[in-house]
């Protein structure tokens, strides 16, 4: 009964641990649009301010 | 009892971990000194290449590139500026995609970001601006 508990918490780790790595992996093409459009911004001059607007999106998590 | 407990020791690691690595997914790091360099030094290019894209002869390929579209418009004695202005443009940019890829620890995620650029370029392109669709350029409206 032990056993099987301890058995399940490690296979609970292993699969959560692959899970995470596989996301990882993925490229996040969301958060890349973003950061392509701070930097044509940039680049291009879009915005007066264009940095100081897009940072506070950068930031979030 | 302890077994209990070794399981939720296990099952707080775990979620740790998954913290951890969700909160790293939601942003690219883009605020490095190289990347910043080749930002600066399209900035200042872009001064130059800003008519070249307005008079068509410089388009934005699909590639994410840009790209000597129609010559025409440019007097012969400039064209080996203007062939020179979008190499050193290109190679910025090709350094930019890979300097993205690598500060995000992803050196194979380049032509991803590639692939994003391109289309962030085409998309936000002024009216008038030539882009490089599918079924080859058009002028942006």
């Amino acid at each position: 009964m032990n056993r099987s508990a301890a058995w399940a918490a490690l296979a609970a780790a292993v699969i959560a641990t692959s899970g995470c790595v596989t996301i990882n992996i993925y490229f996040p093409a969301a958060a890349a649009e973003q950061a392509a459009d701070r930097i044509i911004d940039e680049v291009w001059q879009l915005r007066e301010g264009a940095a100081a607007q897009a940072r506070p999106n950068g930031e979030a998590k | 009892m302890s077994v209990l407990k070794q399981f939720r020791v296990a099952l707080a690691v775990v979620l740790i971990a998954v913290g951890g690595l969700v909160g790293a997914q939601g942003n690219l790091e883009i605020n490095t000194p190289a990347i910043s360099a080749l930002q600066q030094s399209m900035q200042k290019r872009h001064a130059q290449l800003e008519p070249l894209y307005t008079s068509g002869a410089v388009g934005l390929a699909s590639d994410g590139n840009v790209s000597l579209r129609d010559a025409s418009g440019v007097p012969l004695a400039q064209r080996g500026q203007v062939n020179a202005l979008i190499a050193a443009e290109n190679a910025d940019r090709a350094a930019l995609y890979r300097e993205i890829a690598r500060a995000n620890g992803h050196p194979e995620w380049e032509a991803d970001v590639r692939k994003t650029f391109a289309q962030r370029w085409m998309d936000r392109a002024r009216a008038g601006w030539w882009v490089q669709g599918p079924g080859g350029w058009t002028q942006k409206q």
